[in-house]
């Protein structure tokens, strides 16, 4: 049971990595992804050509794929055409792979969000007088930040076990803690299981914390 | 329409049955065969084991010299690329019969894994670093440097245990060697810690980006095969067809093919 014990603690001790990562990460993801999703609305074609090409070109590659490009490619690459550019701690390029990754599936959510706000409300604030912009900055997006709150936390939690690529370029986050373990001791088992347990002590509070917020939504709609 | 609706039908059929008859036929011809040895390695550790040009097959010393072993031994084997990391844990969950993937055997708590045979190379670690660099030995690093090295590996545990003493920032222990020279290459490491032969393997295409450093370092290592724990009956005959080797001046050719 000991072995077990110790699995789990050397696991836990790659959280901070893998939640400061996270929380980095989904917040640019977030901002980007509020701004793709305004793209994708946009009357202006050029941008929802790049909104959309953004989307496919993200979502259509693996992240650990992504990963390896801005870690080892980008700066092979820059260097080559005589830059000195290098990153000065690779967990850099890994947020902003987790971060540009996060804004495909965000700005995905937040346009839903936005288009699942009744029409009427953006006819009626027309109506009173505001423009497009103040119509969306007003009454669309607080709406619709309520209906995709659920959404976003799952993307969050999504998110978090996503990070567990960024082992491969070199950030010690919880699955690497485990592996680097497994790789001095061979307790396989444990080793994962730790990993396993270490994800579940993120994800499992955070996905409770939505059903119940979804919850309390639906009764307070009930009564409403 | 109904003809369209027996094709489909028909081609379904012809697909499953061939899917099931490939998987028992599979299963069954393996028995009926002679036992095909599984060798698990790593291939990304050159001159021991490599893999080239994007094509799948390994080759190396240790793959010339499992070969000559298996056939001097009448044994067939297969060799199986996976994680360093993997390995042991492979022959432990019977997913191969053998290692060899220029494993010290002195490393850690391998031991009491797997069986280890007799040695084959002997080696110590070097550091390497950027042609370029300032630094001239592995007493040089400072608390801000980051040193690269391989999961696993006796050099992955040492730069662990020189960030553990706050020698350096951090020892950044990657999955493959590959990874350890391309952040030595792009400046996300300033060294890697890497075997004697295995660095100079690197060296031979790569003088212009790297150069040792200082003399070897670190534990004395000993590369040996290594057979799942109680398995005595095979790591005999390795370790015979390995004296014979030795003997008959093969290995002493293989060493001339893969070391100069």
């Amino acid at each position: 049971m000991g072995v077990y014990l110790k699995g789990f603690l050397i696991a836990c001790r790659g959280i901070p990595t893998t939640v400061w990562v996270s929380i980095v990460a989904i917040v640019l993801g977030a901002a980007l992804g509020l701004l793709l999703a305004l793209c994708s609305q946009t009357k202006s074609k050029v941008l929802r050509v790049i909104a959309k090409l953004y989307v496919d070109i993200v979502r259509g590659t693996p992240m650990l794929v992504q990963a390896l490009i801005m870690a080892y490619g980008v700066p092979q690459l820059l260097q080559s055409m005589g830059s000195s550019f290098k990153w000065s701690n690779l967990v850099i390029p890994a947020i902003i792979v987790c971060g540009l990754n996060s804004a495909a599936y965000m700005s995905e959510v937040i346009r839903s969000g936005i288009q699942a706000v009744d029409k009427g409300q953006m006819e009626a604030a027309r109506s009173l007088g505001m423009t497009r912009g103040m119509a969306m900055r007003l009454v669309i997006i607080p709406q619709a930040i309520r209906i995709i709150l659920p959404a976003f936390a799952n993307e969050f939690v999504t998110l978090i076990k996503e990070t567990s690529v960024l082992g491969y370029v070199g950030v010690v986050e919880i699955l690497r803690r485990g592996q680097l373990w497994n790789a001095s001791s061979f307790e396989t088992f444990p080793a994962y299981i730790g990993v396993a347990l270490a994800y579940m002590l993120l994800t499992i509070p955070l996905s409770k914390a939505i059903n119940g917020y979804e919850r309390r939504r639906a009764r307070k709609e009930a009564a409403a | 329409m109904k003809k369209k609706t027996l094709v489909l039908v028909l081609a379904l059929a012809m697909v499953f049955t061939f899917a099931l008859s490939s998987c028992g036929g599979g299963g069954s011809a393996e028995k009926d065969e002679e036992q095909v040895l599984r060798v698990v390695t790593e291939a990304t550790f050159a001159p021991f084991e490599f893999t080239e040009d994007g094509d799948d097959e390994i080759k190396g010393f240790d793959v010339d010299m499992m070969n000559a072993i298996a056939e001097d031994q009448g044994l067939k084997i297969e060799f199986i690329n996976m994680e360093f990391d993997s390995l042991i844990p492979a022959l432990e969950s019977d997913q191969g019969d053998i290692i060899a993937a220029g494993m010290n055997k002195l490393a850690g708590d391998r031991a009491e894994k797997a069986d280890f045979g007799d040695t084959y190379f002997e080696s110590d670690l070097m550091l390497l670093v950027k042609s370029d660099s300032t630094l001239t030995s592995i007493d040089d690093v400072t608390p801000d440097m980051k040193l690269a090295s391989q999961i696993g590996t006796t050099g992955g545990e040492y730069v662990q245990t020189l960030e553990k003493d706050g020698k350096i920032a951090q020892g950044v222990v990657l999955n493959q060697w590959t990874d350890s020279y391309m952040q030595l290459q792009n400046g996300d490491v300033q060294g890697v810690v890497v075997d004697k032969p295995v660095g100079e393997a690197y060296l031979n295409s790569h003088s212009d980006i790297a150069k040792f450093v200082g003399e070897p370092f670190g534990d004395h290592e000993e590369f040996a095969y290594a057979v799942q724990k109680g398995n005595t009956e095979l790591l005999e005959k390795l370790n015979t067809g390995l004296a014979h080797m030795k003997e008959n001046g093969t290995y002493d050719e293989l060493v001339d093919k893969w070391f100069s």
